[in-house]
């Protein structure tokens, strides 16, 4: 049996095959963006088997309380974009709109306190360049933790405001029910990648501020 | 309907794990345990991490295809930091020759 609705695009069969088409497109994207943190990740864990010492100094200038807030943030952003892709399989455009304007606030929230953060860094001069500043033996060492430091959580929030990019279009399209039950893919792609981003904060939140802590 | 409706109880659920393993996480770290504190922290980094991809991302109610694609990004991870520490974390074991400095 054919599926005869507007949102079957023509080359498949039924909306199951074209959901799963969807699905499978969205995590070998994620998949080039897993290897493309990861190659991130394996720098900062090389240096961080070398300079040892170094990192932990430097790791001990985050702020610990505002990397949690953040994380907790980043988690509730994660809830309600899971609840907007709930109510876009039951399509209720209210919720769905509603839902994502809530992410996109939490994910705001996230952006101000990282951005409240950085300039911190920047008043301590702790950007890596020519004004950084650093204590003992390990400054040089400790540039290159900062480096990783704001090359990562600077990739991720450049993620984020994509995503609220990508988030701001659903809401427009929901707007203009394009949606339905039968056909939400887009906003649960949103979510996939919405959702990959929090993970990747899961791994840079403990890295960066938690593990040289004692 | 092909796709699987989680119910919204299941997402409660895994949030409130994630916010109760996030305090587990920032308490840990106060607490000396040498090397173990890098460990106890990606460990909880981890389940957090299967936590999302499982149930935020729906993945445990994909088909095996779609688990095969998932698998097959992280396995690539795996390649990417087996072959680099064998190389970075193994230089001092061997003493190279003269000349070969």
């Amino acid at each position: 049996m054919r599926d005869h609705s507007t949102a079957l695009a023509h080359q498949f069969d039924d909306i199951g095959q074209q959901h799963e088409s969807a699905s499978l497109g969205m995590w070998i994207f994620l998949a080039t963006e897993v290897m493309f943190f990861g190659g991130m990740f394996l720098g900062y864990s090389v240096y961080r088997g070398w300079y040892t010492a170094a990192y932990g100094e430097a790791s001990r200038h985050l702020d610990i309380v505002l990397g949690a807030i953040n994380t907790g943030v980043l988690l509730c952003s994660s809830l309600t974009m899971a609840l907007a892709v709930h109510a876009a399989q039951l399509g209720g455009r209210r919720v769905v709109t509603l839902f994502l304007i809530a992410t996109i606030v939490l994910g705001s929230v996230f952006l101000g306190i990282k951005g409240f953060e950085y300039y911190h860094k920047y008043e301590e001069h702790l950007i890596p360049g020519p004004d950084f500043r650093f204590e003992g033996p390990n400054a040089g060492h400790a540039q290159i933790f900062f480096s990783f430091y704001f090359v990562m959580t600077g990739m991720h929030a450049l993620h984020m405001i994509v995503g609220i990019g990508i988030m701001l279009v659903m809401i427009r399209l929901t707007r203009r029910g394009r949606f339905s039950p039968e056909y939400y893919f887009p906003v649960e792609m949103t979510g996939l990648y919405w959702h990959f981003v929090d993970i990747v904060w899961v791994f840079l939140f403990p890295l960066l501020y938690l593990v040289d802590r004692s | 309907m092909s796709e699987h409706i989680v119910a919204k109880k299941i997402y409660y659920t895994v949030f409130g794990s994630l916010m109760a393993l996030l305090g587990a996480t920032v308490a840990i770290a106060y607490i000396h345990l040498g090397k173990l504190n890098v460990i106890a922290a990606l460990t909880i980094a981890v389940i957090k991490a299967v936590l999302i991809i499982l149930y935020f991302m729906h993945v445990r109610y994909s088909s095996r295809l779609l688990w095969i694609f998932v698998g097959a990004g992280f396995f690539w991870l795996g390649i990417l930091f087996a072959l680099s520490y064998s190389d970075f974390f193994t230089r001092g074991w061997l003493s190279l020759p003269t000349g070969w400095e």
